[in-house]
């Protein structure tokens, strides 16, 4: 495993007066594979992420395990955390303009990268950021490497990005909503990049999104957060076909409303996500739950294996075994 | 069918503020309909010109040429004052509640704001009327002296929408309006949308970039490319047998959960960026990124023709050369095999 994470609990605030952001959390991930955390606003997932390379927000707190490749990184000093950014772990953003330095060119912004890490001189470094951008396919890469952010587009920015993070070499590359700000065909272009790095490069990627239609494209395994939990943990193939938390299952048909007869009402879930100060007890998603059952309202389910998955329901949608009866509320 | 919103030919032009101060042509001659009791789905990517367009059909800005009808009546020069009635019947719905609602506002008022405007004194009915609104949009017992900011999204796009609904519009425009949201709020919105028009019988045109809730509400699709209409017709025939290659590879760009996880299925992917709208190719404007592309289409805009079962298409070489590839994706988007291998243009 290069990544193994173990009981990790993220909150904010005074002893006493605690939110918990993030709770129980375990998980691994193999090496060479594309791991999803999916989730949606508030789930706690784009904190995991950051919580790996030590970069969650100066309040937070943490506790448990991260270790990546044997060692651990939650809660080390910063300068050892350091060297770990960029030269084992390479991330992407969602906005690519917002985490790129708007007055150095896109070129020196890679070069810098490599400099920082002692990986190359000045010339070196030079020449292979163009050789990243034509890597990531950019079109022109010496014309990109002179540009400054804002003159490229936003899908030539997030390839540019993408670059970046691979420029030393990265075991691990942790991908933030990397498609949400990006249009149709662009997306599908970043997509099928990914895809092919993963491919080309045997890179591990923990990718972090609430869209199901990069979860299905790209995913080895899942994770789907809700209210700071792991909702369901398994193999992308196992989760897709059938999901097993009702959670997992709203989330996948609202990815799939062009497969619904058109016009017709949608198998909804209701309500919204709860605020980290107002989790409800028992299971966090019971108040939206269809199938939720009075066990479900007191008793907070632990995540635990069922058939190929890992799962924290009462009430499963799926069966544990294929050929068992499907249990309620699967028609 | 009789036409509600006509759009006719109209053209939205802009003179770039630096530099050269050229003419961008933002919407370039679109003639759209939307009919009674219709939803028309507006599909494009950023730059394509759809919410200039909303902005026209909803007589937000003035066209630069063309002309914008509703009921019958042409309203392209209608002021102010003598737009207020169109106004009352013609509602928007935006895609960041956050922003389009005023967040000094306490609910009440937002929701009291629509019948202020257009002078209707409801009294002591005012209250119960905001209370029955948004117990139609699913808010019953909320309370209305709270702010926006204490709301969630999926919430305030609710009030959003109880809002427009409180003049009994005829035609509610609603640009990109689950964009913002989760997606288990999206589908809730969407349901909510339907859930609308089947009991009040209004018409919609829905614009926005995501092809599931285009394809998911629509009865006719128009697709949008840097400010034309490249294709327009059925939403069964939009999405199950595509004709212009630029609706062909958006489809291919977003199939279906099962087409993703097909270890078959392969995308078109169209090459480059999306072009700059003040640099619009000549000729057909798609040409640049077309698989199909050749000399004429450097030279010669391909006019929307009708093809077939209301379908028309802004191609010179559709339906002979594409429809194949169309059936193709159109399978494929949903996951089922392909009856040809015709997509020997896929991958990059």
């Amino acid at each position: 495993m290069i990544l193994s994470v173990k009981d990790l609990r993220i909150w904010f605030g005074e002893p006493g007066a605690e939110l918990t952001a993030v709770e129980d959390l375990s998980f691994e991930v193999a090496e060479g594979e594309i791991f999803a955390v999916i989730g949606e606003s508030g789930s706690g997932k784009t904190l995991t992420g950051m919580s790996i390379l030590g970069l969650t927000p100066a309040a937070a707190r943490a506790a448990g395990s991260i270790r990546f490749m044997g060692r651990e990184v939650l809660n080390r000093p910063e300068a050892e955390l350091r060297r770990l950014r960029g030269r084992e772990i390479g991330i992407v953003y969602q906005d690519p303009l917002g985490s790129m330095n708007p007055v150095w060119p896109v070129g020196d912004q890679i070069a810098e990268a490599l400099r920082a890490h002692g990986l190359a001189d000045r010339p070196t470094a030079a020449r292979r950021a163009v050789e990243l951008l034509e890597r990531v396919h950019i079109p022109d890469p010496h014309r990109v490497a002179r540009a400054y952010p804002h003159e490229i587009s936003g899908g030539m920015r997030q390839r540019a990005m993408i670059a970046m993070a691979l420029a030393c070499g990265p075991k691990l590359l942790i991908a933030d909503e990397p498609t949400t700000a990006l249009d149709v065909t662009i997306k599908a272009q970043v997509l099928e990049l990914l895809a092919e790095l993963r491919r080309e490069m045997a890179l591990t990627v923990i990718i972090i999104t609430h869209d199901m239609g990069v979860v299905a494209e790209l995913a080895d395994r899942i994770l789907v957060m809700y209210a700071g939990k792991a909702a369901e943990i398994g193999a992308a193939d196992v989760i897709m076909r059938r999901p097993a938390h009702p959670y997992t299952q709203a989330l996948m048909l609202s990815a799939m409303m062009s497969e619904t007869a058109p016009k017709q009402v949608l198998r909804a879930i209701e309500g919204t996500a709860p605020m980290l100060h107002a989790y409800p007890p028992g299971c966090r998603f019971h108040p939206r739950c269809p199938f939720a059952e009075a066990d479900c309202r007191q008793e907070v389910p632990t995540l635990r294996p069922y058939g190929e998955v890992a799962l924290a329901c009462h009430h499963p949608l799926a069966p544990a075994v294929p050929g068992e009866p499907q249990p309620a509320g699967t028609g | 069918m009789e036409a509600l919103l006509t759009l006719d030919g109209v053209t939205k032009s802009f003179t770039q503020r630096q530099g050269t101060r050229r003419q961008i042509q933002a919407v370039a001659g679109v003639s759209l309909a939307v009919g009674r009791r219709e939803t028309l789905g507006l599909v494009g990517e950023s730059g394509c010109g759809k919410s200039s367009l909303a902005r026209l059909a909803l007589r937000l800005t003035d066209v630069t040429s063309g002309r914008v009808l509703f009921d019958g009546a042409d309203i392209t020069a209608w002021d102010g004052r003598r737009l207020l009635p169109v106004r009352r019947r013609l509602q928007a719905v935006f895609q960041d509640p956050t922003a389009s609602l005023n967040p000094r506002m306490t609910i009440a008022e937002v929701m009291a704001e629509p019948f202020a405007t257009h002078g209707i004194a409801l009294r002591e009915k005012l209250a119960p009327r905001i209370r029955e609104l948004l117990s139609f949009v699913g808010l019953e017992g909320i309370d209305l002296a709270k702010r926006p900011a204490q709301f969630s999204g999926g919430q305030l796009q609710r009030i959003a929408i109880a809002r427009a609904l409180a003049l009994e519009p005829e035609l509610i425009v609603a640009d990109e309006p689950t964009s913002a949201l989760d997606p288990s709020i999206q589908a809730q919105i969407v349901n909510l949308l339907l859930r609308v028009q089947r009991e009040r019988g209004l018409s919609y045109l829905i614009i926005s970039h995501d092809l599931e809730v285009v394809g998911h509400v629509s009865d006719r699709i128009a697709v949008m490319y840097l400010g034309v209409i490249v294709e327009t017709g059925p939403a069964s025939g939009i999405m199950g047998e595509p004709l212009h290659p630029y609706t062909q590879a958006l489809l291919s760009a977003a199939p279906t959960l099962a087409a993703r996880r097909d270890p078959a299925w392969r995308r078109i992917t169209l090459t480059g960026d999306l072009p700059n709208p003040a640099e619009a190719p000549s000729g057909c404007r798609f040409h640049p990124r077309c698989p199909l592309a050749r000399a004429r289409c450097r030279e010669e805009a391909p006019a929307l023709r009708q093809v077939d079962g209301g379908q028309a298409v802004a191609c010179h070489f559709a339906p002979v050369e594409t429809r194949a590839r169309g059936i193709d994706i159109g399978r494929a988007r949903i996951g089922m095999p392909r009856p040809s291998e015709t997509s020997s243009n896929g991958g990059s």
